[in-house]
Formats: C-alpha cells, structure tokens, sequence
C-alpha cells in the first residue's frame, strides 16, 4: 500500500511539473468576472449614448449597427462615435487592468512569476489574432460596414482564446468556441450588435470566471 | 510477470530530477533559471542534478547567449525521453498491481 501511494504521488508530481513548466496556470477566475463586469457597465454606457442620439430622428440602435451602406459615416465621426469609441476604448483598458490584476494576485500566491515565459508565451497567442481582427475591424469601420464590428469582435476574440487554450487553463478553450458560434450568429441579425457584445463580453465571461473560481481557487482559500 | 520494480530507474530517484526530467518533456528547451523557479531548489542542489542527468545522456546542455549575458538553457535527448517513459510506466504498472 505504501509503495503505490509512493508511485502516485511522484506521478502526481510528475504531472504537476509538467503543467507548471508549459501553461501559465495563474490566470484567475476573479479575471473574468471583473472583464465581464466592465463589458456589461460598457455596454450599458453604449446603449445609453445610441438611446440618446436616437431621440433626435429615427436613428436608433440597430441602424448604427446594422446600416451596411455609407450613411452610417458621418455618424460615426460626429460626437457620438466619438463617445462610443472612447467607452469602448475605457471599457476595454479597465477589462485588462483588473484582470491583471486578480491574475497578479494569484500569481503571488502561487509563487509564479506573473511574467514568466508561460505567461510570455500566452500573450503572444492571444495577441495575434487579436491585433490581425482589430486591423481588420479597423478597416471594416472604414468601409462603413458597421453591422460586422461586434460580431467580427466575438470570432476573433473566440478564436484568440481557442488559440491562447493550449498555454493556460484549458477550459477557457470552450468560452473561446462559445464566443465563435456567437459572433456567427450575430452576423445574420447584424442590429442586436451590442446585445449579443454584452452578452458574450459580459454575461459569458462572468459565468466562465465563476465556473472556473468554483474549480480551482474556492478549494485554497 | 516481470517485476516492474526493476524498470524504475535509479537515476530519476530524487524529485529535482523528475521534476527537472517533467519541464523539459513538455517545453523543447528549459533554462537553467526557469528550471531554478520552477522547482525551487539552489543553484548547487540544481546544477549537481542536472550534471547527473547530463552524465548519464539523458540531458542536453546548449550553452548561448542573450546579449552578453551567458544563457544556458537544457533539452531533453532521446535517450532521455525513452528511459523517463518506461519509468513512469514502471510506475503506474506498481499502482496497478498492488491494486489489485
């Protein structure tokens, strides 16, 4: 009985190191939920800024959205785009810096450099399809193409966490295929842009953080 | 049957090598301080194991350099891959009998 407690111990050892040494496992659960609240007060933000130039005409939400033609253009480069770039751009640097910072947090505990070569190697994943979908939503925007924004923002963010699966956590793999069928359907129904935006920025990422505290850090408090 | 005990290799009797042999099965190459975070041992105890590796074939020392500072970073070879495999069989194979 001793020696196979012995065996799976080193086993369990063994596993333990490899892990450590090739996914950077810090990321915390509390991550999520503080990037899913941010997108939820962002978006709440957004649609408030869409309701109140909407008062002023027929312009309402799923017009900014949906309108695939150029009418949109002016719009978006008057006050009100403007606003909506700048939520979008708080919401987006008060995402990262909390989830940062639970993640650092964590990190601390668990005596893992917060910027080690996992963490490294992380970043580089989910960055790239990130900054090649921010180029090409840019570039959307330009076009006046308008109703693919939040959908082309759901499939690349999907696809980054599907990518950046194998250098962390693993279940984050499945909130990345969520977040793609997402974006997907979003793409036919081009109006609800910001509800499906909330729903998966927000709603999902909450969910996924909570699943994921329950499952590895509730156990260690 | 043959006893599975016999399969274990001495040479992976100390957790600073398993855990070293572990982080350099999953990762192409390993530098020594990386090595040193991970398993939380002195520069000594480390480099006295990893000689000990590196006697026995199991382990590669590519020495390099990033900037001006020495790099030296470890990889696991063939030899090593094949005898930490048949060791951690070795193992199971131990729970699975006892077991039983």
């Amino acid at each position: 009985m001793n020696s196979q407690n012995q065996s799976l111990e080193t086993l369990a050892d063994i596993k333990k190191m490899m892990d450590r040494s090739s996914r950077f496992i810090s990321l915390s659960g509390l991550s999520g939920v503080a990037a899913g609240t941010c997108a939820l007060v962002g978006a709440w933000f957004a649609k408030s800024v869409i309701d109140g130039g909407g008062k002023t005409g027929p312009r309402s939400m799923s017009e900014l959205n949906g309108s695939y033609d150029t009418v949109g253009i002016g719009m978006l480069k008057s006050f009100m785009g403007n606003r909506l770039f700048l939520i979008a751009g708080i919401t987006l640097a008060a995402a990262f810096v909390l989830a940062l910072l639970f993640t650092y947090i964590r990190s601390s505990k668990q005596g893992i450099p917060v910027w080690g070569v996992m963490a490294k190697r992380l970043m580089w994943n989910v960055a790239l399809p990130m900054m090649a979908g921010g180029i090409f939503l840019l570039k959307l925007i330009e076009a006046g193409v308008y109703g693919l924004i939040a959908p082309g923002c759901l499939i690349f963010y999907g696809l980054a966490l599907v990518n950046g699966a194998k250098y962390t956590l693993g279940e984050i793999r499945y909130l990345g295929y969520v977040l793609i069928l997402l974006g997907l359907i979003n793409c036919w129904f081009p109006g609800y842009g910001l509800y499906f935006w909330a729903a998966g920025f927000g709603v999902l990422h909450i969910v996924y953080g909570i699943v994921m505290w329950n499952k590895y850090e509730r156990k260690s408090l | 049957m043959k006893n599975p005990i016999e399969q274990l290799q001495k040479v992976f009797d100390s957790r600073v090598r398993l855990g070293i042999m572990s982080a350099l099965m999953v990762n192409d190459e390993v530098s020594f301080n990386e090595l040193k975070e991970l398993i939380q041992v002195t520069d000594g105890n480390l480099a006295s194991h990893l000689k000990a590796l590196e006697e026995n074939g199991f382990v590669k020392v590519n020495k390099g350099f990033v900037g001006r500072k020495t790099n030296t970073t470890y990889s696991v070879t063939k030899a090593g891959e094949k005898a930490f495999r048949l060791h951690i069989d070795a193992l199971e194979q131990m729970i699975k009998q006892v077991g039983k």
